[in-house]
C-alpha cells in the first residue's frame, strides 16, 4: 500500500461519500443511510489504523507526502503529509466519527441523511486540516470546517441556536480572518505557502509580534482561550450531542494544533516576548474558568467550561517551552510540549465521552438542568459507572488518560515557575469541585422526581459508544507510551529547531 | 520468584475486583464474596510467602520494573514492585486486615441490595493499597495514593441515597485533593533536583535536595529539602487526616463500617506515615520539616483525642480516636523515629480494626444504631464481642501487655529524648494523650458494655450475638491486639538488625532509636518497667475515672458538661473548622464562581468586550433574523472594524 495516496483517501472518502448520502432523504431509505454512514466511518477508522501501523516513529520528517499542483498563479500547492502531532489527532477524528455515528443513530429523525452527511464531511475537512502541509491548503480546510459545524448546531440545535451559530460564526470567522492577512504577510516573504519554508524565514521581531497576534486570535479562539472563550458554552448547549462531541473533542484541538505548527515554531521571537502573557490566560483559564465552571446550571455549559480549563493545560505545555529552552532545561521544554499533546488527545476522549453522557441523560428527560434531576444512579447503575469513570478521568485520576497530560505540564512548570505549577495544580481541586459536585447532584440522592423514576438504563446502542470511550480513556491512563512514541522524535525536532532559533 | 509473588500480590485483587464488578449481577450473592475473599487470600498467602523468603535469607531491596508506562523526554516512567523490610510488613498488614474485613463483610452486609458492588469496591481497595506500598516510584505510588481515595469516596458514598453520605464522600475527595496537591508539587520538587521519579535513584542521592534552593516567587527563597518534604508531608496530612486537613475523617463515618475499619483507621489512612517513612532519606535532609511534623501530629494527637471524648456516635469516637492515634504515628516520624511509627501503625491496624469491626459488631445487634445514649448493658447478651472489644480498648489505650502499650510507648520515650525543635511540644502532646486515650476509649466502653441498658424494648428482645463471619474476624484480630507488640518489639525496633533498618534511613545524631535501644533489655523488662513510668498511670488513672464516672456515679458526667459548657460546646463543633470551611471554602467557591462568571463572563466579556455593549447582546436576537436578508455582512463589517481597534488597542498597550 505504499504507493497509495492514504492521506487523501481518509480525507475524500468520507467528503464524497457524505456527498453521496445526502439525496437519500426518503422515510424508508433512513436505516440505509445510517448504516452507510458508519460504514464510510468505519472504514476511515479502519484506514486511520493502517496509517497508524505505517507510521515511522523514528522520524521527524513528513510522511505519506503527497504533492500536486493546485493554484499556480499562487504557488499554491496539494500537499499533504503527518508527523507525530497530526497523526494522533487524525487517529482521534476518525474515532470520534464512529462514535457520533452510533450517539445519532436514533435520536436524530430530521433529515437524517443531511446530519450524516455533514459529519462525514466535517471528518474529511479536519483530516485535512491536520495534513495540509500548504498553508493556503490549510486555510481552506480551517474556513470550509465552519459550514458543516454551523449547519449542525443551525438546523439540529437548541431553542437558541440562532443566537449560538452567529456567535460561533462571527468568533472563528473574525479569527480567521487575521489568520489569512498574517499567512499572506509569510506568503510574500517566502514566494510559497509551504509551512515549512515559513520555518526557515527571518522575521523581524516586531513583524514577528503582529503576525503572532494574527495567528493568536485564530487559534485561542478555537481552543478557546480566556477571553474568547464565551462562544463554546453558548455552542455547546444548542448543538445537538454529535455536534458537541466533535466540537470538544476535535475542533478544540484545531488551536493547540495551530500552535504547534505555525505560531511557535514560525515565529519563536514573538513566542518568547509573549510566554508570559500566554502563560498568564492559560492559568487564568484553569483557575476563573474552574470557578466559573463550579456554579453552572446546565450540564452542557458546566462541561463545556470545563473543557476550556483543561486546554488551560495544552496552551500552558506549550508556551513554557521556549523559556524553559532559554533556561537550558530540554527535558522539561519536552515534557511541557508532550504533556500538551497527550492532553488533547486525552481531552477528546474523556469529554467526548462526557457530551456523550449527557446526550443520554438529554434523550430521555429533555432537559439539561442540574436541579431537574437526582438519584438517577438509582434507576440507571449501568450508566451511573460509565458516568463516574468518566467523571474521575475530568478530575485527572491517575490510571485514566486525564492524569497523563496534567502530570507531565505540572512537572514541567515545577522547573520554569513554583507559582505556574502551583497554580496550574490548583486544578486537583477546581476540577473534583465542580464534576464531582455535579456527578453528586445528578447521580446521587435519592430519586428526585417522576420522570427519573421513569428513566431506564442504557440500551446496547448506547453501551457500545461509551464502552468505547471508556477503554480509551483507561488504556491511555495505564499505559500511554504509545501514544508518547507516536509523538516522541516529532515533539523533540520541535523542540530542537526552537532551540537553534532561540540561540 | 519474587517477581511472580508481587504480580500475583497485585493482580488477584484486581482481578477479583474486575470480575466481580462486571459479572456482580449475574453471578449472584456467594460467588461474589469468594472471588474476592480468594483473591485477597492469595495475596495475603503471597504476601506472607515473601515474608518468609526475606526472614530466610533477608536481601537490602527487591526492585523490578513491569513495564515502562511512558516514557517522556527521555525519561522512563515505570510501574514496578519496590520489597524491603517495609514493604513487607505493609503488604502483610494489609492483606491480612483486609482479608479478615472481607469476611465480616458476609455478615454486615447480608441485607444490603449493593453486596457484590460492595466487594468489588474493597477488592479494588486492596489492589491500590498494594500498588501504593509496593511501588518503586513517584508515579506510581501517586496512582496508589488517588485510587485509594477514589475507592474510598466511592465506598464513603456507598448508601448513594443518604444526603449525610454524598456529603461526607465529596469533602473526604476534595480534602484529599488538598494533601494531593501539596503531594503532587513535592513529586515535581523531588523530579526536578533528582531527575528520575524511581526510588532506587532518588534515595540513591538524597543529600542532593540539601545543597539546593526553591524560588517561591521572586524574592523569596527557600531550602529545597525543606520545600520539597513540606509539600510531600501535606500529602501525607490529607491521606492522613492530621489537623487541618483531619475534617473529612470523622464524616466518612457515614460508610459502612467495613471500610470504616479497613480504609479509615488500619491501611488508607496510614498512608501518609508509610510515605513519611519510605521518603525517611528525604525527610532526614531537613529538621524543619521534622518539625513541622511534629508539631502537627502533637497538635492532631491531642485536641482531636479531646473531641473524641464528647462524641456519642460510637463510630464517631473511634474515628477521633483514629486521628489521635495517627497523630502518634506522625510524632514518631517527626523525631526520626521511624520504626516506632511503622510499628504503631502496625499494632493500631490491628487493635483498631478490631474496635471498628466490634463496634460494627454492636451495630447490628442494635439494628443499625449508632448512639451509644441508646446502648448499655451488652456484655450480657453479646460475650464475644465484649472480650474482644475489651482486649481492642485495653491495646488503644496503652496498657500492657497489649499490643498498643509497646508501641505507643516506644514513640513516647523516643520523642523524648529528640533534640529537634518542637519535639518538646509533641512530648507533651503524646504524654496528655494518654490520659485522653484511656478517657474517651473506656467511656465507650463503659456506656455501651455496662450501665444500665438504655435501648427500647423491641431492640432488647432482639439482642443476641453476631453470626460467625463476624465474630470469627474479631477473634483473629483480638489475637495479633494481644500479643503482637509483646512479640515484635524487639524485632522491629531494638535487634541488633532490626527488621525495618535496612529500609530506614537516619541521620546518626537524629536515630533517638539507637538511643533507646541502649536500654532496652527485652520486651518482659520493658513490659516490668511499665508501672514506674508516669504514662501508666495516666492510662490506669483515665480508666480509673471513667469508671468512677460512669459506673460508680453516673451522674456526674452532666454536672461536669454543665459545668464547663464553654469547653464543652467548643469540643462539640469540633473547633469549629467545619464551620469555617463551609463559609469560606463552600460559600467562598461558590461566590467566587458567580461573579467571574456572572460579571466577568455575560457583563464583561460578552457584554462588553464582544459585543460592544451590553445593549447588543440582547439584540443579537432580534439581528439574527436579518440574516436572511443580508444584513450579516454588514454587522460582520461593523464587528472588524470594532475589533480591530481594539486588537490595535491592545497590541498598542502591550507592543508599545
Amino acid at each position: 500500500m505504499d504507493s497509495w495516496p492514504l492521506l487523501s483517501i481518509l480525507i475524500w472518502l468520507p467528503i464524497i461519500g457524505g456527498l453521496l448520502l445526502l439525496p437519500w432523504n426518503k422515510d424508508c431509505q433512513k436505516n440505509a443511510v445510517r448504516w452507510g454512514a458508519l460504514g464510510i466511518s468505519l472504514v476511515t477508522l479502519a484506514l486511520s489504523g493502517v496509517l497508524w501501523c505505517m507510521f515511522d516513529n523514528s522520524t521527524a520528517d513528513m510522511q505519506f507526502v503527497e504533492t500536486a499542483q493546485w493554484i499556480p498563479a499562487l504557488n499554491a500547492y496539494y500537499a499533504l503529509g503527518i508527523d507525530g502531532i497530526a497523526l494522533p489527532l487524525i487517529l482521534l477524528t476518525c474515532f470520534c466519527t464512529v462514535l457520533v455515528c452510533i450517539a445519532g443513530w436514533q435520536v436524530i429523525q430530521d433529515r437524517v441523511a443531511a446530519y450524516f452527511a455533514s459529519f462525514l464531511m466535517m471528518q474529511g475537512i479536519m483530516i485535512g486540516v491536520f495534513s495540509a502541509t500548504d498553508g493556503l491548503l490549510f486555510y481552506v480546510f480551517w474556513e470550509v470546517m465552519l459550514i458543516p459545524m454551523f449547519l449542525i448546531i443551525g438546523i439540529w440545535g437548541g431553542p437558541n441556536r440562532v443566537y449560538a451559530t452567529i456567535k460561533f460564526f462571527l468568533y472563528t470567522f473574525l479569527g480567521s480572518v487575521f489568520m489569512l492577512v498574517a499567512l499572506i504577510y509569510l506568503f510574500m516573504q517566502s514566494g510559497d505557502y509551504s509551512i515549512s519554508s515559513f520555518y526557515n524565514l527571518d522575521i523581524p521581531h516586531n513583524v514577528q509580534i503582529w503576525l503572532f497576534l494574527g495567528f493568536l486570535f485564530a487559534f485561542a479562539v478555537k481552543i478557546p482561550m480566556f477571553p474568547v472563550h464565551t462562544w463554546l458554552p453558548d455552542a455547546h448547549v444548542e448543538a445537538p450531542t454529535g455536534g458537541s462531541v466533535i466540537l470538544a473533542a476535535i475542533m478544540l484541538k484545531l488551536g493547540g494544533y495551530g500552535f504547534l505548527r505555525f505560531s511557535v515554531p514560525i515565529l519563536p521571537e514573538a513566542s518568547l516576548t509573549l510566554a508570559n502573557f500566554m502563560i498568564a490566560l492559560s492559568l487564568i483559564a484553569v483557575i476563573y474558568i474552574g470557578f466559573v465552571a463550579v456554579v453552572q446550571k446546565d450540564l452542557k455549559k458546566l462541561i463545556a467550561y470545563s473543557s476550556i480549563a483543561h486546554m488551560g493545560f495544552v496552551t500552558l505545555g506549550i508556551f513554557m517551552a521556549i523559556p524553559l529552552l532559554l533556561d537550558g532545561s530540554n527535558t522539561h521544554a519536552i515534557m511541557g510540549v508532550e504533556g500538551a499533546m497527550v492532553q488533547m488527545i486525552s481531552h477528546g476522549f474523556i469529554s467526548a465521552a462526557m457530551f456523550l453522557c449527557v446526550g443520554v441523560l438529554y434523550d430521555r428527560m429533555h432537559t439539561r438542568q442540574i436541579a431537574d434531576f437526582g438519584g438517577v444512579a438509582n434507576v440507571m447503575p449501568v450508566f451511573a459507572a460509565f458516568m463516574m469513570l468518566f467523571a474521575m478521568a475530568n478530575v485527572g485520576l491517575p490510571g485514566t488518560s486525564g492524569f497523563v497530560g496534567e502530570f507531565l505540564v505540572i512537572l514541567s512548570a515545577f522547573k520554569l515557575s513554583f507559582l505556574f505549577a502551583a497554580f496550574a495544580a490548583a486544578t486537583l481541586l477546581l476540577a473534583p469541585a465542580y464534576t464531582l459536585w455535579m456527578v453528586k447532584r445528578v447521580m446521587f440522592g435519592e430519586v428526585a422526581n417522576d420522570k427519573v423514576a421513569a428513566l431506564k438504563d442504557i440500551s446496547l446502542r448506547e453501551a457500545t459508544f461509551l464502552t468505547a470511550s471508556a477503554l480509551f480513556v483507561i488504556g491511555l491512563g495505564v499505559w500511554p507510551e504509545p501514544l508518547l512514541a507516536m509523538m516522541r522524535t516529532t515533539i523533540e525536532h520541535w523542540v530542537l529547531h526552537l532551540q537553534m532559533v532561540v540561540r | 520468584m519474587l517477581t511472580w509473588l508481587s504480580i500475583i500480590i497485585i493482580l488477584a485483587p484486581l482481578a477479583g475486583a474486575i470480575s466481580v464488578g462486571l459479572l456482580g449481577r449475574v453471578m449472584g450473592r456467594p460467588p461474589a464474596h469468594w472471588i474476592t475473599i480468594t483473591s485477597v487470600a492469595i495475596s495475603f498467602a503471597a504476601s506472607v510467602w515473601i515474608l518468609g523468603i526475606y526472614i530466610a535469607q533477608p536481601f537490602e531491596v527487591f526492585e523490578k520494573t513491569l513495564y515502562i508506562w511512558g516514557q517522556s523526554a527521555g525519561i522512563p516512567i515505570e510501574v514496578g514492585v519496590y520489597i524491603d523490610s517495609l514493604t513487607i510488613a505493609m503488604m502483610c498488614v494489609v492483606t491480612f486486615v483486609s482479608l479478615m474485613v472481607h469476611i465480616y463483610t458476609i455478615g454486615y452486609m447480608c441485607d444490603d441490595p449493593g453486596y457484590q458492588r460492595f466487594f468489588a469496591y474493597i477488592a479494588f481497595f486492596t489492589f491500590s493499597m498494594l500498588m501504593l506500598v509496593m511501588s518503586n516510584n513517584f508515579m506510581q505510588l501517586f496512582f496508589g495514593w488517588e485510587a485509594v481515595g477514589v475507592t474510598s469516596y466511592l465506598l464513603i458514598g456507598f448508601w448513594f441515597k443518604r444526603p449525610t453520605a454524598i456529603y461526607a464522600n465529596l469533602k473526604a475527595f476534595i480534602v484529599n485533593r488538598v494533601g494531593d496537591f501539596g503531594f503532587l508539587l513535592g513529586i515535581a520538587a523531588v523530579f526536578l533536583v533528582f531527575g528520575s521519579l524511581n526510588y532506587g535513584e532518588v534515595f540513591g542521592h538524597a543529600e542532593l535536595l540539601s545543597n539546593e534552593t526553591l524560588t517561591l516567587w521572586s524574592g523569596t527563597t527557600v531550602s529545597m529539602a525543606t520545600a520539597a518534604c513540606i509539600l510531600l508531608f501535606i500529602g501525607a496530612m490529607g491521606k492522613s487526616a492530621q489537623v487541618p486537613l483531619h475534617v473529612w475523617l470523622p464524616d466518612s463515618m457515614e460508610g459502612p463500617t467495613p471500610i470504616s475499619a479497613l480504609i479509615h483507621a488500619a491501611t488508607m489512612v496510614t498512608a501518609g506515615v508509610f510515605m513519611v517513612a519510605r521518603m525517611s532519606p528525604l525527610f532526614e535532609q531537613s529538621t524543619a520539616a521534622l518539625t513541622f511534623i511534629l508539631v502537627i501530629g502533637g497538635t492532631t494527637a491531642l485536641f482531636m483525642g479531646l473531641v473524641g471524648i464528647v462524641q456519642n456516635d460510637i463510630k464517631r469516637v473511634i474515628a477521633y480516636s483514629t486521628l489521635s492515634q495517627l497523630g502518634y504515628m506522625m510524632i514518631a516520624v517527626g523525631a526520626s523515629a521511624y520504626a516506632a511509627g511503622v510499628f504503631h501503625l502496625m499494632t493500631h491496624a490491628f487493635f483498631k480494626a478490631l474496635l471498628f469491626l466490634g463496634a460494627g459488631s454492636v451495630i447490628i445487634a442494635m439494628h443499625h444504631e449508632q448512639d451509644m445514649r441508646k446502648m448499655g448493658g451488652l456484655w450480657r447478651y453479646m460475650p464475644i464481642t465484649y472480650i474482644t472489644m475489651l482486649i481492642g480498648s485495653l491495646a488503644l489505650s496503652g496498657i500492657p501487655p497489649f499490643a498498643g502499650f509497646y508501641s505507643k510507648d516506644s514513640i513516647i520515650e523516643a520523642v523524648k529524648l529528640s533534640t529537634i525543635p518542637g519535639a518538646g511540644y509533641a512530648y507533651f502532646a503524646a504524654v496528655a494523650g494518654v490520659l485522653v486515650t484511656a478517657i474517651y476509649t473506656f467511656r465507650l466502653f463503659f456506656m455501651v458494655f455496662h450501665t444500665k441498658p438504655r435501648m427500647d424494648d423491641k431492640t432488647k428482645s432482639h439482642l443476641k450475638e453476631s453470626p460467625w463471619v463476624v465474630t470469627v474476624p474479631l477473634i483473629l484480630l483480638a489475637i495479633p491486639s494481644l500479643v503482637i507488640g509483646y512479640i515484635l518489639i524487639g524485632p522491629m525496633l531494638f535487634a541488633e538488625h532490626a527488621f525495618l533498618n535496612p529500609s530506614l534511613y537516619v541521620l546518626p545524631q537524629n536515630d533517638v532509636l539507637a538511643k533507646l535501644g541502649e536500654h532496652f533489655h527485652g520486651a518482659l523488662a520493658f513490659t516490668l518497667h511499665a508501672p514506674m513510668t508516669l504514662v501508666f498511670w495516666l492510662a490506669v488513672g483515665g480508666i480509673a475515672l471513667m469508671w468512677a464516672l460512669y459506673i460508680k456515679w453516673p451522674g456526674i458526667p452532666e454536672k461536669i458538661k454543665n459545668h464547663f459548657s464553654i469547653i464543652y460546646k467548643i469540643l462539640v463543633e469540633k473547633y469549629g473548622f467545619d464551620i469555617f470551611n463551609d463559609w469560606f471554602f463552600g460559600k467562598g467557591t461558590r461566590g467566587v464562581g458567580n461573579v467571574a462568571w456572572k460579571v466577568g463572563d455575560i457583563k464583561i466579556i460578552d457584554g462588553a468586550m464582544v459585543n460592544g455593549s451590553a445593549h447588543l447582546v440582547g439584540r443579537i436576537a432580534k439581528l439574527s433574523r436579518y440574516v436572511q436578508s443580508g444584513f450579516l455582512n454588514q454587522y460582520v463589517q461593523i464587528m472588524i472594524i470594532g475589533l480591530l481597534g481594539l486588537m490595535s488597542w491592545w497590541l498598542y498597550a502591550w507592543v508599545g
